[in-house]
């Protein structure tokens, strides 16, 4: 793998090459090769074109490239094609598995979740328990922010049906073991539901050999377009999710008394015109992330992780939440200094990280801070970033420098 | 005379107000208005009550977490419309707005505010800076907009 090659075919990269540009909130999204972004300009000037019974050729080729696409996305994870359904986002995948699993769920069912979920993992489930009367159940989590299979089969009971957990956590960057958790879950008759948005840009996916019932990303955090996610679902439960989209492509028929077939999973879930340009650029994104290797970029992105845990841990005015986490997630604080306040200082020098509760509005229930800075890596990141970013680090005390530059 | 603040004095005044907040206290006499202030682009959570009695604040207090800016900004703000007419409030609130996006303004009217000039260099420290000024104008329900 070779960094400074990558860092060329990245334009936000190369064109901020004059200033100081440090990303390292890829966490929240990542930049964009050329390559993805030349893919989805190709859809807009070359076939733009609806998909869907096209009479044209233009058409054809729109349709060519859309279900194209979607056999890249399946083999990314290693799923079959027919299992890929295109969605808006992660959390649109999400709030698609809740809301269309409401029918198989009844009062007094338990969902078991974690305190360290993001939002659009938790906030579908508290309306569908708000619908149905079934109850949100919190598994306990160890002290690296780990769900481990002990906890959750001490969580489970026979009313659990669902539970719905990140692969990769989103402030502490902790690794759930989602083979084991969810051999668990099927034991107990319940689903499985992983959250990868934080794991499919950095580790291979093999929804198969993790045998999840569910599966979601967004394209973005996978240097892919904004507005592109997925949704995978093995394809007897996806025949059993209800869709909350209707309308025109995702019928088979209707009639005036209000009887109406729909088509089979995925088009059954993608009604209305699609981002048929979003897909086509995600499935590039991805494409360039398997000719990188997926086991190189988890490698690479663990050295940078250990590299500036050891080197966070050299400074006395930093607060470590996540040093035995092996994705490239640091979360931390600079003593006595409000996130927010730090986060701007690291701006002030051209370093972009995130202050917050990132989304995971319960995690104080497990950090005992409310606001955590967020300095998240990938692929392109160097060490000679972190050695930077390190500097500033030591100069937290001068936070209102930032203020006053 | 404001102008002649240095850099230095005003990155004092906004640390005594951040460190030291003058009228921080939760109000529960109902005759108080309240309003939270949050957004998603700031991560500060800040309630801001008024009490207003013949078109005069009354009182002006405040509670929760912030960030430096916003908790010296809110700080500053309780002090400088406590005691003044909805009117002069007002005034004051459309001056402080200005003053952040470098339209013309009244320094005078803003008092120690004005260490909060050089907000536009930060944009992204906007919202922190105005976040009480924005409360206060949300509870008498005129425009927020800065």
């Amino acid at each position: 793998m070779n960094i400074e090659e990558i860092r060329k075919l990245f334009p936000m990269i190369t064109n901020n090459s004059q200033k100081k540009l440090v990303y390292f909130d890829n966490a929240a999204t990542t930049f964009k090769p050329q390559c993805v972004i030349d893919k989805e300009v190709e859809y807009y000037t070359f076939y733009c074109a609806n998909t869907h019974r096209g009479d044209y050729d233009i058409a054809y080729q729109a349709d060519t490239h859309y279900d194209e696409a979607r056999k890249i996305v399946a083999k990314f994870i290693n799923a079959t094609k027919k299992e890929v359904v295109f969605t808006s986002g992660d959390s649109m995948s999400l709030n698609l598995i809740a809301f269309g699993l409401i029918h198989l769920l009844k009062k007094d069912d338990e969902i078991l979740v974690s305190v360290l979920e993001h939002a659009s993992c938790l906030l579908p489930w508290y309306k569908v328990c708000d619908i149905v009367g079934c109850k949100i159940k919190f598994i306990e989590v160890d002290e690296n922010g780990n769900i481990t299979p002990e906890n959750l089969k001490k969580a489970m009971t026979n009313k659990t049906k669902i539970v719905s957990l990140a692969h990769v956590g989103n402030v502490l960057g902790n690794v759930n073991d989602v083979k084991a958790l969810a051999k668990i879950a099927h034991e107990n008759n319940a689903l499985f539901i992983c959250d990868g948005a934080q794991s499919a840009p950095h580790m291979k996916i093999d929804v198969k050999e993790l045998d999840v019932d569910f599966f979601t990303f967004s394209g973005h955090k996978c240097y892919g377009p904004t507005g592109i996610g997925v949704l995978y679902g093995k394809y007897e439960l996806l025949e059993k999710l209800e869709p909350y989209q209707l309308g025109g492509g995702m019928n088979a028929s209707f009639d005036m008394c209000g009887n109406v077939k729909y088509l089979y999973p995925p088009e059954k879930f993608e009604a209305g015109t699609q981002n048929i340009a979003g897909a086509i650029g995600l499935a590039r994104a991805l494409e360039f992330l398997l000719d990188i290797g997926m086991d190189n970029i988890y490698q690479y992105e663990n050295e940078l992780k250990k590299y500036c845990v050891s080197k966070m841990k050299e400074l006395d005015n930093v607060e470590l939440y996540n040093s035995n986490t092996p994705t490239g997630i640091v979360a931390f604080n600079i003593k006595g200094v409000f996130a927010q306040d730090g986060a701007s200082l690291f701006n002030r020098y051209g370093i972009c990280v995130r202050s917050g509760e990132h989304c995971a509005k319960l995690i104080h229930n497990f950090l005992g801070v409310d606001q955590t800075i967020r300095a998240s890596f990938c692929f392109y990141n160097t060490k000679e970033e972190i050695d930077y970013f390190i500097e500033i680090c030591k100069k937290g005390g001068d936070f209102l420098d930032a203020f006053f530059a | 005379m404001h102008f002649s603040l240095s850099n230095e004095m005003m990155r004092e005044i906004i640390m005594d107000h951040y460190q030291n907040p003058r009228n921080k206290r939760e109000e529960s006499d109902p005759s108080y208005q309240t309003v939270y202030m949050d957004s998603t682009s700031c991560i500060d959570k800040i309630y801001i009550q008024i009490k207003v009695e013949d078109g005069i604040f009354k009182d002006v207090c405040w509670h929760g977490n912030g960030c430096a800016i916003s908790t010296a900004s809110t700080s500053i703000m309780s002090e400088l419309l406590k005691g003044k007419t909805i009117d002069e409030g007002n005034k004051i609130i459309d001056n402080y707005f200005n003053m952040i996006h470098e339209k013309p303004y009244d320094p005078e009217v803003l008092d120690e505010a004005v260490v909060f000039m050089n907000t536009s260099r930060q944009p992204s420290r906007i919202k922190c800076a105005t976040i009480s000024f924005r409360g206060v104008r949300r509870i008498l329900g005129g425009n927020e907009d800065e």
